[in-house]
């Protein structure tokens, strides 16, 4: 299993989950720097946590156009599964690649904790390996990741199945989520369930020496994912 | 070609959350202004374009806002175009 880790402008999670998913994770790593035009080689793509380009304009409007995304849409619609966690997720609606966009937390504040997941789409390539309903204490790291989309699509995404996960309590109740999200959704996906974003940091939430393992045990989904690599 | 200023002026649309337009209303009633309401922060974009005609620079800035400027999930737009 090949996974890449693309690094943009300003990107500062990908180190992280270069050095998780290899050590924790066991699978093969690549950086993949925005500039390269082929994802040839790779199983799976993950876009990381950050500031590309400095947020300039709106959280991931940049990024979505450098060179790498062009391939990247490509993979998308192959069948790929791709991961966009934080900045990654931002980026990944700003191309369209999943609906909705995020806005400016509702308090206003950076949050910076951890807190309880309900995983409800447990079809994706990034969620098979959990339990439907299953809860995770994931790391989040965010100033605008209040999930928005408009009561149409809202309809669709839920009847669809693509919340992936919600932010609820530590018994799994969904509870209004703080940063304003509707429906408090953390995690969606796109139609065909290959590509997942979401806000918590899954990738820092790999050793029980780093203050938790729960992430890896989303992560270790990818590991039940036969290869679609040419 | 002549030259054209566009202003691009970005506003968070109608139903979409705007937590720092709220934040801005509560320091002006702070302020004692307690007829303010309804408090919205958007963007000016503000920049030149080199075209044949008003309406070519107008169809370009409005190409500009649907591919970058604006993200049409969360924002609408609205353009002021002038020849410099």
């Amino acid at each position: 299993m090949h996974v890449g880790v693309i690094s943009f402008p300003g990107s500062n999670g990908d180190h992280d989950a270069l050095a998780n998913l290899e050590s924790d994770l066991g699978v093969t790593v690549r950086r993949v720097d925005y500039r390269e035009t082929t994802l040839a080689g790779l199983d799976a793509v993950v876009l990381p946590g950050g500031f590309s380009y400095g947020d300039a304009l709106r959280c991931g409007a940049i990024a979505r156009f450098a060179p790498v995304m062009t391939e990247l849409q490509k993979a998308a619609a192959n069948g790929m599964p791709i991961l966009g966690i934080c900045n990654g997720f931002q980026v990944l609606c700003e191309a369209h690649l999943l609906p909705g966009a995020l806005l400016r937390n509702k308090t206003l504040k950076f949050h910076c904790y951890r807190t309880h997941i309900k995983f409800e789409n447990v079809d994706t390539p990034w969620t098979n390996d959990l339990q439907k309903d299953e809860v995770l204490l994931l790391p989040i790291a965010h100033g605008e990741g209040s999930y928005f989309i408009d009561a149409e699509n809202l309809a669709r995404l839920e009847g669809n199945g693509q919340v992936v996960a919600r932010y609820c309590d530590a018994d799994g109740v969904v509870t209004e989520a703080e940063n304003g999200s509707v429906n408090a959704i953390a995690s969606v996906c796109n139609e065909a369930g290959n590509v997942v974003g979401l806000m918590p940091h899954p990738e820092r939430a790999t050793s029980e020496l780093t203050g938790g393992a729960d992430g890896l045990k989303m992560l270790k989904s990818l590991l039940n994912v036969q290869s679609v690599r040419s | 070609m002549k030259t054209f200023t566009v202003e691009a002026e970005i506003m968070p649309k109608r139903g979409v959350n705007d937590p720092q337009g709220e934040s801005v209303l509560s320091g002006l009633k702070l302020l004692g202004f307690d007829g303010a309401s309804k408090v919205r922060v958007g963007k000016l974009i503000r920049f030149l374009v080199s075209a044949e005609s008003i309406d070519a620079a107008r169809a370009e800035a409005t190409e500009m806002c649907e591919k970058l400027l604006a993200n049409p999930v969360i924002e609408e737009y609205e353009l002021n175009i002038a020849e410099a």
